[in-house]
């Protein structure tokens, strides 16, 4: 017998994916920012708004709260029940989502979610987010992993796992590419710290919250942002550079519909083999001549696009006797 | 951990004489439990109650907000079935199940026994859980009743009585199963020796019923089980049972039908679907057939059912036999249908329909345990002697002005079982619910849900009203691993 997947049950897979990679890129930057304001010779003590930025939310973090300060910042993007996109909102949609489809995922898979989701209940509860941050989210981190892992090796990679696999590597590019934007944004103005110490620590924290320093430095070896932005943008062999990423995610597309990689029946495969291509066949300096913002920006907005026509192809319910995702 | 001034009381104790020697089946495990250090028994409980939430499984409570979810407490003390009681319990549920069948396919075709007068038409003509839309029906196999869940109660001198059939959607029988699960992952010691039979093929059992009801034709049967959704209290049963079987979990709002048949939306379009264990009541299976505001259903589904597309199990109209009324008339169905004496006896049950009972039950409201023909879950009852004065001034109302919906049965002191207390065992009422599938065969599987009263002289087990439950050992007859 076939495995056969619900399209409500596709579409839960997808945001229980995405969730659990966007809690885990939340925790990241968030620990890296709290690294980097312990130096306040850098003066980076001040930079918590650009954090929010990343997010996306501001205008609801502004609303909330006003003022970013760090623990402001902090309470919006980890614990804040009422942001949908904080850690602790996310870990709820995970375990919200994994409930859905309990029967569809393994056992391990549900019961780390659901750990998960109480481990931060108690650890805000239980002051640990103020009092031991670093493990607080080393901490999150790890069980952020762990879950991927469990999900990888006790669920049969069948068409729920390349939804899972394809919802990962979406929302990780896009999460690569925020993190690039607001970063770039808030160091490049300093032209006078160009080339110097602090310019490197910058970028090597721009690559340490996607735990891509030391990649970086084997295929790389000196700091540049251009190289960073190269890295994280076209490195083909980096699982958080943004190329990367869309080849994954293409390849669990082309399993979920059987449609041959470089062919396409569907608007999914489509928008996301154009902008496969795209990167494939530009280079950093192009990147940076049409301007990295301007570049993000319409990246943030394809990615958009593919995650709406994955859901028209699969998963919005259409009436009977209207032609399906393949015939 | 011992079981010193363990008092059994005036209640049948399911571990212990009245003299306070243990069973004879419950010996090995009285010297394990006996031979823990003190205060182990408590950790266990409490690594237990941990591990249950961990693996979240929990019920929703209904009434306070959506989504509060609680887990079913635990007790770590089990309770054993010996093996004769239940070979008499086995041959009696498969004789009860039997003689139900017949019954409502009678009563939705021929209307034998209400011909002959063996039940009177009034009784069954009344009844609120009676489908009319079922008139004529003919489910596949001629089953109606595929799992059953029957409530069993043991009164003071050990009598083992039928307290309900359940015959529609029974709940429970996953946890059976984890409470199992827990207790070898717990205390994996406490099995050592002890000959308990087997409690986890139920999920192949009911696969194989399920599948036996495929219509004809359709290959490899595609079975799915039809949960309302996560916000109903018996959702993480129904993820369970899925996951268990290995069949697609859906919704409502999942299935439609065409052409009378029945299909699934999936990634890839629309599959057929041949057999539906539905776990969502009669009321709300399909707003065509029956109520029309339900949106959890499906519309047609019970025209693809009626042209035999599709199965249904349970299959719609069992309501019909578990009113309490009619209940009753189980012993008298047996006779007609099985020529046979019953083998486990319903609770002596006064019908307040009757002059003379209603007369009785009016009378002696503060002996009597009094509820509503239709009610489950603890609700829309009265226990008697623990009741008020207005309490049963307001039955004794609602009684004369419906007679019909109301009966009595005396107040039976349930069995106990000794349950952790703090730092020592204490005795509380329990009852004990198998589950019985037909399929090709009628299986009863070797346990079933032993519900504890936890509050100290409650005799109400609903986990809505404070119950929780404990692991169920029935034990192999001898010649097993003893």
């Amino acid at each position: 017998m076939s495995t056969i997947l619900l399209s409500r049950v596709a579409d839960s897979v997808y945001w229980m994916s995405r969730y659990i990679e966007r809690a885990e890129n939340v925790a990241r930057f968030v620990d890296v920012n709290l690294n980097l304001s312990l130096d306040s010779s850098l003066g980076m003590s001040q930079q918590w708004a650009p954090l929010v930025a990343t997010s996306g939310d501001f205008a609801l973090f502004q609303e909330r709260y006003g003022e970013a300060t760090r623990e402001n910042v902090i309470e919006f993007l980890t614990f804040d029940a009422k942001n949908p996109n904080s850690i602790l909102s996310c870990l709820r949609a995970v375990r919200e989502n994994a409930r859905t489809v309990r029967e569809t995922i393994s056992s391990e898979m549900w019961e780390q979610a659901n750990k998960l989701y109480l481990m931060i209940n108690e650890d805000v509860q239980s002051g640990r987010v103020w009092n031991s941050p670093h493990e607080f989210y080393a901490d999150l981190k790890l069980g952020c992993h762990l879950f991927q892992g469990i999900t990888d090796s006790t669920m049969s990679h069948n068409e729920a796992w390349q939804f899972i696999r394809l919802a990962r590597k979406l929302e990780r590019a896009d999460k690569t590419t925020r993190i690039l934007d607001v970063k770039y944004f808030l160091l490049l103005p300093h032209v006078q710290d160009v080339g110097t110490p602090i310019d490197d620590i910058h970028w090597a924290a721009v690559l340490r919250s996607v735990s891509g320093f030391e990649m970086y430095r084997k295929r790389f070896g000196r700091i540049s942002p251009l190289r960073v932005v190269d890295f994280l943008i076209l490195d083909g062999e980096f699982p958080r550079s943004v190329r990367y990423c869309l080849q994954r995610a293409a390849e669990s597309l082309h399993k979920i519909s059987g449609t041959p990689m470089g062919t396409f029946r569907n608007a999914a495969e489509q928008r996301i083999g154009h902008l496969r291509a795209e990167l494939d066949y530009t280079s950093v300096d192009s990147i940076i001549g049409q301007g990295l913002h301007e570049f993000l920006d319409d990246f943030q907005t394809k990615l958009n696009t593919i995650d709406d026509s994955v859901f028209e192809t699969f998963i919005a319910m259409r009436p009977m006797g209207t032609s399906a995702a393949r015939s | 951990m011992h079981f010193h001034g363990y008092d059994t009381g005036d209640f049948h104790d399911e571990m212990f004489l009245p003299d306070g020697t243990p069973r004879p089946e419950a010996k090995l495990l009285v010297d394990t439990i006996t031979s823990l250090s003190g205060g182990e028994l408590q950790l266990r409980q409490k690594s237990a109650e941990r591990t249950l939430l961990e693996l979240g499984i929990t019920f929703n409570v209904y009434g306070h907000g959506d989504g509060t979810e609680k887990i079913f407490p635990f007790d770590l003390i089990p309770r054993i079935v010996p093996a004769d009681d239940w070979a008499r319990l086995e041959r009696g549920l498969k004789q009860r199940i039997t003689a139900l069948n017949l019954f409502i396919d009678d009563v939705y075709h021929d209307q034998k026994i209400l011909k002959q007068g063996v039940i009177p038409r009034e009784v069954i003509e009344s009844a609120k859980c009676l489908r009319p839309q079922c008139v004529g029906m003919n489910p596949p196999k001629g089953i109606w009743c595929h799992i059953t869940g029957t409530d069993l109660v043991r009164d003071r001198d050990g009598q083992i009585y039928v307290l309900e059939d359940n015959l529609r959607v029974p709940s429970g029988v996953s946890y059976v199963l984890e409470n199992r699960h827990l207790m070898k992952r717990t205390f994996p010691q406490i099995f050592e020796g002890v000959p308990i039979r087997p409690v986890d093929d139920y999920p192949s059992r009911l696969l194989e019923t399920l599948e036996y009801l495929a219509p004809a034709g359709a290959g490899s049967a595609r079975v799915v089980l039809l949960t309302p959704g996560i916000y109903n209290s018996a959702y993480f049963e129904h993820s369970f049972l899925a996951q268990q079987m290995g069949i697609p979990l859906v919704e409502g709002r999942d299935l439609v039908v065409n052409n009378k048949r029945v299909y699934m939306r999936t990634t890839k379009g629309f599959e057929r679907v041949d057999v539906i264990y539905r776990r969502l009541d009669d009321d709300f299976l399909d707003p065509e057939a029956f109520r029309p505001d339900s949106l959890l259903g499906v519309a047609g589904l019970v025209e693809a059912y009626r042209a035999g597309h599709v199965a249904l199990a349970n299959a719609p109209g069992n309501g019909v036999a578990d009113d309490k009324v009619i209940y009753a008339y189980v012993p008298e169905m047996i006779q007609y249908f099985l020529g046979e004496e019953v083998i486990i006896p319903n609770v002596p049950t006064y019908l307040c329909w009757r002059d003379a009972d209603r007369q009785h039950v009016l009378a002696n409201l503060d002996k009597l345990v009094v509820k509503a023909a239709n009610e489950a879950g603890g609700y829309g009852m009265l226990v008697g002697p623990h009741a008020t004065v207005a309490q049963r001034e307001e039955f004794a109302g609602r009684i004369s002005g419906n007679p019909r919906n109301y009966i009595a049965q005396p107040t039976l002191g349930l069995s106990r079982v000794p349950t952790l207390v703090d730092d020592h065992a204490e005795g509380r009422h329990v009852d004990l619910r198998p589950y019985i599938l037909y399929g090709k065969e009628i299986f009863v599987m070797p346990g079933g849900l032993t519900r504890v009263a936890l509050k100290k002289g409650s005799l109400v087990v609903n986990s809505s009203q404070g119950g929780g439950s404990k692991d169920t050992w029935v034990m192999a007859a001898t010649g097993g691993a003893q």
